[in-house]
């Protein structure tokens, strides 16, 4: 059969073609809002079309490398990131204010980037030793190795990022089997931590965040003004939205940051509540698929990176939608393919290509 | 490096674990994902018509509502100042596409004036884009049809009904009344911002800026909820602006029509006040204006025409006009002999028709070129003879002189309650030391003595002092505003003239003694203004005064037929009535008048009449 035989063709170049499919619809519905969100700039599409073909290219690539050699080089890869972060942390020190990128030169480089991938790879790679369910102190030391790259990304500051590496492991803790209670154990240890990090570690900025996010209205020309809005441009979208390149409130320039953060606004304002109900059908086929090839892994290590990498992109994308539609408070978190911007998109398609690499390189002893 | 696993992997029982883990984390995500469509349904089905409402609107706008300003009346209760409905073209820029497009489609219906657009450019960046900005005011019922014809493709266009200041009596009462105009941009900088958001006048001068604060009352405030074009579709709250107070004047239409008949065509100032209260009765100062032209942006032309007029006539001479007071200072100079007991009313020099200080060759010269002869301080008064005041300020000195006058209010502001009075001059040794850098010579002396040389009076000194003079010393500062109207209760508050610091007493026999000097100045044989007591049935207490408006030279023939009008001296009168029982004080100065007692006193006369005698002609609006 021609399909089977297409299929056949994608396998052999280590690319899964659902997901493949899934990703594509995915970053073209992104680049048609896109051109209505960032004010009809041709320019725009171009560039990001461009950021599009480079993270593709990274996933193919990726996707070459048989999950056997990405084991090997977590615990590299975690210790490179690690010292990276530390030095983004000194520089930053000397320098002045937050700093979250090394410049290398050529181009700047987000070491919190690599983590995204590196942390969940590590923890993998090293629960993946022992059996599983992994005993106590296994466990314990798991969560300190991905601790201390969240607590260096919080202090960067770079809340968004560090939240979503610090579920990444916590995933990879879950996919592990780690028993129920312990997680309720941990959950309600969260209510304290989020104290100590209210009082010690947020800055004023975030505080206030979490404060208008509590209640818009009590800073409406402020930063509360960013949920007003945005909730003002998804609810007038209606069943069918106001049409292509005719929302109001992005093109009368009520919504902020339209074409990053706050895209999805944009779509559910220009295609309204049937189309917004395709996209999350649309993210949910591509989230399902991923569990499906974590489930279908031949070896711990890729099921439990597999699955973390698969439910850290879920992460982002319910945060992001949760925040635009006034459920979650604002994080500076983009919409996955969608939301235009740079490094972290690379990341995104990387963890796909891991994903793609884990369902295509298939030992045949196996099975 | 690697550690040796020290239990056993069971890969079928991991890969089971692992299968329910990824089951639940699964089920979770939909679900969650789930909560995200219900979230989005709520948002755009549930709520979606409320979200609408807010999109299309996307403001709620709190739009100001001017308040009423107050009514300006005479002390009859004849309309001075009132709001009349008038039409006006206004645009509102955020409806507007193509600004220049819509101006020029307006400009082929309506007559716009350069100036009309200019204004109109300085607000449109001044102005919030959603608020309307007037272009053309006044419009004729023509015009206003002509557009009304043609709104549909004028997008953004409106004719709109304000109510716009309107003055009845015109020119009559434009230096007290004075005028509103368009707010300016220094204005805007001085006022409340918010209080005014919805006022394009202010008060420029005269009791309509004098009393702006009372007129302009308190601006209201609507909340309304607009869609997207800004189109108003309904009221959420109202707050009601409070409207401003009227004002009741002490002014006398009747008085002040009077003065300006009296005048004519002659350029000067009057001032009458009543010195049992201090109200203000009439203050003219001619020629006068219409006020009506600056109400809605005089133009350029019509503004530079009345600048460069030589009347003046925008320049209030009975506020600021600093005229030389002349003789009409010599009751004051006299009063000030006698309270000081440098002289005593029998006290007599004999008057050659010229005075000489002592190792001095100047002669100063009387009016009267062969002298007054023996002379006392009552006929010094009444035939004005300087010789006498010449030597009475040389006896008396310009201490003690200047001393009294300025106690009289010579140099001295009124404190009237209009805003922009002169202080006029009275020199003394300080102020020339102050202002010139020079030692006060003794000639100056006696200039100063007959009102000439540095001293410098306004109609409304003069006025004021003769109150003062009228009540015995207890001066009081002049008030225009009789009574705050509260127009929503109608209760009027009377404004309570403020006593200056009565002048001290020494017997009132020699205030008595001037008084009859002054009476017999009108009623006397030889009286300088004797010829207005013809027929009058009161008495009056006045003098004459004539300033010199160039300096002559020693011993020079002064020739008035030869002198250009302009020239000419400037005639003065001052004085009041009834002389036992005052009820006016009225000063007079008609510029290049000539003599004080043949041109000044007739029109002191006919203000007397009016007032005194209720001699009202019908009032007709202008």
């Amino acid at each position: 059969m021609s399909e089977s035989s297409h299929r056949g063709l994608l396998r052999h170049i280590h690319l899964d073609l659902p997901l493949l499919v899934g990703l594509l619809l995915l970053a073209g519905a992104g680049l048609v809002v896109l051109y209505s969100a960032g004010g009809e700039e041709i320019d725009l599409v171009w560039r990001q079309v461009m950021r599009l073909g480079i993270a593709f290219a990274v996933m193919a690539v990726v996707a070459q490398i048989p999950p056997d050699t990405l084991r090997r080089w977590s615990p590299w890869l975690f210790s490179a990131g690690l010292a990276m972060l530390v030095a983004v942390l000194v520089i930053g020190e000397m320098g002045k204010g937050a700093q979250r990128w090394l410049d290398l030169g050529l181009f700047r480089f987000q070491p919190s980037e690599l983590m995204k991938v590196a942390v969940p790879m590590m923890l993998a790679w090293y629960l993946a030793d022992s059996p599983l369910p992994p005993p106590a102190k296994r466990t314990v030391i798991a969560g300190v190795l991905f601790l201390v790259p969240v607590l260096l990304i919080a202090k960067q500051p770079d809340l968004g990022t560090s939240l979503l590496i610090g579920t990444a492991g916590a995933f990879v803790l879950l996919f592990a089997g780690l028993r129920w209670r312990v997680v309720l154990f941990g959950a309600l240890t969260l209510i304290p931590a989020a104290f100590a990090l209210w009082h010690y570690g947020m800055h004023p900025y975030q505080r206030n965040r979490v404060l208008t996010f509590l209640n818009p209205e009590r800073d409406p020309l402020g930063a509360g003004y960013h949920i007003i809005q945005s909730k003002i441009a998804i609810g007038s979208g209606g069943m069918y939205g106001k049409g292509w390149l005719n929302g109001t409130q992005s093109h009368l320039e009520f919504l902020p940051e339209r074409h990053t953060d706050f895209i999805f606004a944009v779509f559910g304002e220009e295609f309204g509540f049937s189309a917004v109900l395709l996209l999350l059908a649309l993210y949910a086929y591509v989230v399902l698929r991923c569990l499906y090839i974590a489930v279908q892994a031949q070896d711990t290590f890729s099921r439990l990176l597999a699955g973390s990498l698969t439910m850290t992109f879920f992460v982002y994308l319910f945060v992001n939608i949760g925040m635009v539609s006034g459920l979650l408070p604002v994080v500076g978190l983009p919409l996955p393919l969608i939301s235009y911007g740079g490094s972290s998109m690379v990341t995104v398609m990387a963890a796909f290509g891991i994903l793609m690499s884990v369902h295509t390189h298939r030992k045949l002893i196996y099975s | 490096m690697r550690r040796k696993p020290h239990l056993l992997k069971d890969p079928i029982q991991e890969r089971h674990l692992f299968r329910t883990r990824a089951i639940v984390a699964g089920v979770v995500a939909v679900l969650l994902l789930l909560l995200l469509a219900m979230r989005m349904a709520f948002l755009q089905v549930t709520s979606h018509s409320h979200f609408t409402t807010l999109s299309h609107n996307n403001r709620v706008s709190i739009q100001p509502i001017a308040p009423i300003r107050g009514l300006i009346f005479d002390r009859n209760g004849v309309v001075l100042a009132e709001n009349l409905p008038a039409f006006s073209l206004e645009i509102v820029p955020e409806r507007v596409d193509d600004m220049d497009a819509t101006l020029a489609a307006v400009s082929t219906l309506i007559e716009v004036s350069q100036d009309d657009r200019d204004r109109f450019r300085e607000e449109l960046k001044r102005r919030r884009r959603f608020e309307e900005i007037p272009l053309r005011f006044r419009l004729t019922d023509e015009e206003v049809a002509a557009v009304a014809v043609n709104r549909h493709r004028l997008p953004g266009v409106e004719i709109k009904s304000r109510l716009a200041r309107h003055y009845p009596m015109g020119p009559l009462t434009s230096h007290v009344v004075g005028y509103v105009g368009r707010i300016s941009e220094d204005e805007l900088n001085a006022i409340d911002a918010s209080n005014y958001s919805a006022t394009n006048h202010i008060g420029k001068v005269g009791v309509e800026r004098s009393y702006e604060e009372v007129l302009h009352g308190t601006v209201g405030y609507q909340q309304v909820e607009t869609n997207a074009r800004g189109r108003i579709l309904r009221v959420l709250e109202r707050t009601l602006p409070t409207p401003g107070k009227n004002l009741w004047l002490n002014i006398d239409v009747h008085a002040q029509r009077a003065a300006a008949e009296a005048f004519g065509e002659e350029r000067g100032a009057l001032v009458a006040v009543d010195p049992r209260d201090g109200g203000v009765v009439a203050l003219v100062s001619m020629p006068g204006f219409d006020p009506n032209a600056f109400v809605n942006g005089i133009s350029t032309k019509e503004y530079r025409a009345l600048m460069n007029d030589p009347d003046q006539p925008l320049f209030n001479r009975a506020l600021r006009g600093r005229y030389p007071p002349g003789s009409t200072t010599k009751p004051f100079v006299g009063l000030a002999g006698l309270e000081s007991g440098t002289i005593r009313p029998e006290d007599r020099i004999f008057c050659p028709g010229w005075y000489q200080l002592k190792g001095d060759d100047h002669r100063y010269r009387d009016w009267k070129k062969h002298g007054h002869g023996w002379t006392d301080l009552n006929k010094g008064v009444v035939e004005s003879c300087d010789v006498f005041f010449y030597d009475l300020a040389h006896k008396l000195g310009i201490d003690a002189l200047s001393d009294y006058l300025m106690r009289f209010g010579f140099g001295e502001v009124t404190g009237i309650d209009i805003i922009g009075e002169s202080r006029g001059l009275m020199p003394s040794r300080e102020w020339k030391r102050r202002a010139l850098q020079q030692a006060w010579y003794p000639g100056e002396t006696l200039i100063a003595g007959i009102g000439q040389g540095f001293v410098l009076a306004t109609p409304l000194q003069l006025a004021a002092n003769t109150a003062t003079l009228a009540s015995h010393g207890r001066g009081l500062e002049p008030r225009v505003v009789r009574e705050i109207e509260d127009p929503l209760e109608s209760v009027r508050t009377p404004v309570v003239a403020t006593a200056r610091e009565p002048l001290p007493v020494h017997s009132e026999e020699n205030w008595q003694h001037i008084i009859d000097a002054m009476i017999e100045v009108v009623h006397g044989v030889r009286g300088t203004a004797r010829r207005i007591a013809a027929g009058i049935t009161y008495q009056v207490a006045g003098k004459t005064g004539t300033a010199q408006v160039v300096g002559i030279a020693q011993d020079a023939k002064y020739v008035e037929e030869e002198l250009e009008k302009r020239l000419r001296d400037h005639a003065l009168f001052l004085g009041f009535a009834p002389a036992d029982r005052p009820q006016l004080a009225v000063s007079v100065i008609v510029e290049n008048g000539g003599s004080g007692g043949a041109v000044a006193s007739p029109v002191a006369r006919r203000v007397m009449d009016a007032y005194i005698l209720g001699n009202r002609e019908a009032i007709t609006h202008e």
